[in-house]
């Protein structure tokens, strides 16, 4: 066993390090506190090939694996919570999918332009009734002649009003399983644009505050037939199938805001005199790092495993939830700590670890709870 | 068009500078990079590929490991890399680099050369125009602009605060200011393919019209009398007196320095 990264990964890394620095840092603060989606930075991302990462080169992606992905949200995220969701909800919520279970035209029509970075990607399927349960749905999708007509809401959409291309969840019918009647779900590619399709209220959140978090509204929306995603009912199957990718995304998001807090706090500590020394010099201050770094660690090797598994096996499921569950509560144990180590100046937003606290603290709740990583974690184990 | 791009492998002088005992730098011991000037020439081949679809060449001299920053240009888009290392031909100033260079050159099909003006570890800026010179054709060195007109290159020279603008028939080499351009990230597929692409190695046995006598250390004339890291200035002194005085003051000390 090597835990040595290969050349491509360390090289990879240090574009994403050096992007992350010159182009997402400076605006990092900007963004946080005007709430503006950061497009500038999204079309530098496209153009150097941010968005299609995992995807292969003949569908106008980079031909990269899951691990180089992930190292882009990590490195993102260090500096930008906002950036690395961005890029996390649309390559593992939207190109993913499609990329999964599309069509060959689906392909053509969707995964090419996603990949590019021409369009950007978001994925709906929480409504205010389903969230962790996603059998909750009451968005409906009926057949009717070429296309589907769907009718409802999904709440709290990353990339939401910025994206052209959304992978949406509806109720096509009911099915039996196991003696009991439940909901056939079914996902749909549909496009911005497309008529009966709005957005409603943008959520204004504690933290990721450049996200474009949107209701989207489905009001007769005509779906063409063929962008129907997989078979009608896969739609469950489909949806737990990508967030377990997603969680990876999402674990590499709170990794980043973590490893970011702390080199922060390192920083701040050697700077900062108290009684004549530095804070760093306590050793206080040298306990809490040391527990800090180790945690952050740990949290890296359990995404970068996440992020493997996704490369090597069929199902990953439980990989992705460890990794999620551990590397977003190590984020908001570190930032809290990052916080208390940088003082009075630490609760001001002149200092990022204050926005780092409050990013922190979604990567516990979307892409499925702690609670629901918690369910799968044991699931799993106790089969 | 064929285009051959000279790039070297410098210290990142952000992460301090080290010395061998001969006074030589430690290259070993050092963070690298690319030559910032190097970089901007990179970009402006890159552009000629993507205007012209020129094929990009990249090549340096250096220990194995400046094979790192071959893989980077491919990264950015230079199609092949080519990597001069050898044992003799270490400890080169620029009489001998250019030398080897030209050496290497000579093996290779090329419309333009490009350099970057200087290096941040030699700051001499003579390599490129040395190369020129044993290759026997133009060069236009400083340039902060340059496009390519039928089978001419249009440059123009930093020149104080102005320029020239001059024109050379192709075969011809140009220095490229840091100015020139922003260079482009690498992309992470390029990354990859870079990673696995092949790499020319070439060693001396491979230079081609080139004596052993203008090689390596001994073919090298200019000698390391000392070299060290940046010495740390002065506080500096303030006084604080009237504009009159002040000037006789400034005017005592410039003279009591002899430089005036």
């Amino acid at each position: 066993m090597d835990f040595t990264l290969r050349k491509e990964h360390e090289m990879a890394r240090s574009l994403f390090r050096e992007f992350a620095e010159k182009e997402v840092k400076p605006l990092a603060q900007e963004v946080d506190e005007t709430e503006v989606f950061p497009r500038g930075t999204v079309d530098k991302m496209a153009k150097n090939g941010f968005l299609g990462i995992p995807v292969p080169k003949e569908y106008g992606g980079q031909g990269c694996d899951p691990l180089t992905y992930v190292m882009c949200v990590e490195e993102l995220s260090k500096v930008c919570g906002t950036t690395g969701v961005i890029v996390s909800a649309h390559t593992s919520l939207c190109v993913d999918p499609i990329m999964t279970f599309g069509t060959e035209e689906q392909k053509q029509k969707y995964l090419i332009p996603l990949a590019k970075g021409e369009k950007l990607g978001a994925f709906g399927l929480t409504e205010p009734g389903a969230g962790t349960d996603a059998q909750g749905q009451q968005t409906k999708a009926v057949l009717d002649g070429d296309a589907y007509v769907l009718n409802g809401s999904k709440i709290f959409i990353t990339n939401g009003k910025e994206a052209d291309v959304y992978v949406v969840f509806a109720v096509t019918g009911t099915v039996e399983k196991r003696g009991r009647m439940i909901k056939e779900i079914s996902a749909f590619i549909v496009e911005k644009g497309t008529p009966g399709f709005s957005f409603g209220t943008k959520e204004k959140k504690m933290g990721i505050r450049g996200s474009s978090t949107y209701e989207l509204i489905f009001t007769d929306c005509r779906v063409p037939k063929e962008n129907l995603l997989g078979k009608q009912g896969q739609g469950f199957k489909i949806a737990m199938h990508t967030l377990d990718g997603g969680r990876i995304g999402i674990a590499a998001q709170a990794l980043g805001i973590a490893e970011g807090a702390l080199e922060r706090t390192i920083a701040y500590t050697k700077e900062r005199k108290q009684f004549g020394k530095s804070i760093a010099a306590q050793q206080n201050t040298q306990f809490q790092l040391a527990d800090m770094a180790t945690k952050v660690q740990a949290a890296q090797l359990l995404v970068y495993k996440a992020a493997m598994a996704k490369a090597t096996q069929k199902e990953y499921g439980f990989e992705a939830a460890q990794a999620k569950l551990y590397a977003a509560e190590v984020a908001m144990e570190v930032t809290t700590k990052a916080v208390q180590l940088h003082g009075g100046y630490g609760y001001t937003r002149e200092y990022e670890v204050e926005r780092m606290m409050r990013d922190a603290k979604i990567t516990e709740i979307y892409e499925g709870t702690s609670e629901v990583q918690r369910m799968v974690i044991s699931a799993a184990l106790l089969k | 068009m064929k285009v051959v791009v000279c790039i070297k492998q410098v210290p990142d002088t952000k992460g301090g500078v080290k010395f061998n005992p001969d006074g030589t730098l430690d290259r070993a011991a050092m963070m690298t990079i690319m030559n910032p000037d190097d970089k901007a020439g990179l970009e402006a081949a890159l552009r000629l590929k993507d205007q012209y679809g020129a094929e990009v060449t990249v090549l340096t001299m250096g220990l194995p490991k400046a094979e790192d920053v071959l893989r980077e240009a491919m990264a950015m888009g230079a199609d092949k890399g080519v990597l001069v290392t050898d044992r003799v031909l270490g400890g080169a100033d620029t009489w001998a680099t250019s030398q080897t260079l030209a050496g290497a050159l000579r093996n290779m099909e090329y419309d333009l050369i490009i350099t970057g003006r200087q290096a941040i570890d030699g700051d001499t800026a003579q390599v490129g125009p040395q190369i020129s010179e044993h290759l026997n054709i133009p060069v236009i060195s400083y340039a902060q602009n340059l496009k390519v007109e039928g089978d001419s290159v249009i440059v123009e020279r930093q020149f104080d605060d102005r320029y020239h603008v001059l024109k050379a028939k192709m075969p011809c080499l140009i220095t490229a200011l840091a100015e020139l351009n922003e260079p482009r990230y690498m992309t992470p597929g390029g990354i990859f393919d870079a990673c696995r692409a092949e790499i020319t190695v070439w060693g001396r046995a491979d230079l081609k019209d080139v004596e052993d006598s203008n090689l390596g250390l001994k073919g090298s004339p200019t000698q390391i009398a000392k070299a060290s890291d940046k010495v740390r200035k002065g506080a500096g002194e303030k006084v604080s007196l009237d504009p009159g005085e002040s000037v006789d003051y400034i005017v005592g000390k410039l003279k009591e320095k002899h430089v005036i």
